[in-house]
């Protein structure tokens, strides 16, 4: 069956059709971010991550200034991605009078949804100057393919 | 005491800073002062900045602190989340004891600078002994 419509109306059958309308065009008005974003990035969880891409692996990069290497905890699984440790700030003399107080301690723990699968078991984490570096290999089956089209 | 969560801060811009020669954007690192009858330390957060891109300038009792950081992808890399940005690190400070230049030591580790400043010896209280005669 096949109906057809006079107007751009949203249909009383579907209340969610307006809704659907008014997301299409926010994620034009945002064009390809919306799209290029994975989803599950809550603002506000320790560390900020950044996450850049190449044709065969994801590298995930974290400012943790003054935390051990060994303290950081990494797990990777299909395409989940955990960083986890703590950030000491070791007590000074306790003559000392402090003028600014303004570096942070404390536990942190995030879980990353990554944006392709991954093959957890290359995963390599490295830690130069604060920073840390994850590159995650692509899984092979989320590796985009050159597809040869054949004739008939 | 019991360990806080650690909350995601974006990084302070800095607002009004003397006009920088070299384009991009200036951070202000997070820092700690603590100081003792002997001398001043300064703690400060600047991940990403290598000790050859870290200058510790003093003088005029003004202490500066610049760090330059590269930017850390390689030329393949695209970008697919950014939540944090990178570059110069700079913040300013006047200090208000005298500071012994020849003893400041400065130890950048794991992204987090420790700059000790010794103050110069108070002048020792001298006695004048007075000769009669």
């Amino acid at each position: 069956m096949i109906i057809r419509r006079f107007y751009e109306w949203p249909s009383e059958s579907n209340p969610f059709s307006e809704l659907n309308r008014m997301r299409s065009e926010m994620e034009s008005l945002f064009g390809r971010l919306a799209d290029s974003l994975p989803t599950g990035y809550g603002p506000g969880v320790f560390p900020l991550i950044n996450i850049t891409e190449d044709h065969d692996r994801l590298y995930v990069r974290a400012e943790l200034p003054g935390v051990k290497a060994n303290e950081i905890e990494i797990s990777a699984t299909g395409n989940n991605l955990s960083i986890g440790g703590e950030r000491k700030v070791a007590p000074e003399n306790e003559v000392a009078s402090y003028h600014r107080r303004e570096r942070e301690a404390g536990v942190f723990r995030r879980t990353i949804t990554l944006p392709s699968d991954i093959d957890a078991n290359r995963v390599e984490a490295s830690y130069t100057n604060g920073i840390l570096k994850v590159t995650l290999p692509k899984a092979e089956l989320s590796k985009p393919k050159q597809i040869s089209v054949k004739a008939a | 005491m019991e360990t806080q969560e650690l909350q995601a801060r974006e990084k302070r811009e800095v607002t009004n800073p003397a006009e920088q020669t070299k384009a991009g954007v200036v951070f202000t690192p997070p820092v700690d002062i603590f100081e003792t009858p002997s001398e001043i330390t300064v703690l400060a957060d600047m991940p990403g900045v290598n000790a050859e891109h870290l200058t510790v300038d003093l003088r005029d009792n003004v202490l500066t602190l610049t760090g330059d950081v590269e930017p850390p992808e390689g030329p393949n890399e695209r970008i697919v989340l950014r939540q944090y940005q990178t570059g110069r690190y700079f913040r300013q400070f006047s200090l208000s004891e005298a500071i012994d230049q020849e003893k400041v030591e400065a130890n950048l580790t794991d992204g987090v600078l420790r700059l000790k400043l010794p103050k110069i010896a108070a002048a020792q209280p001298r006695r004048i002994t007075v000769k009669s005669g």
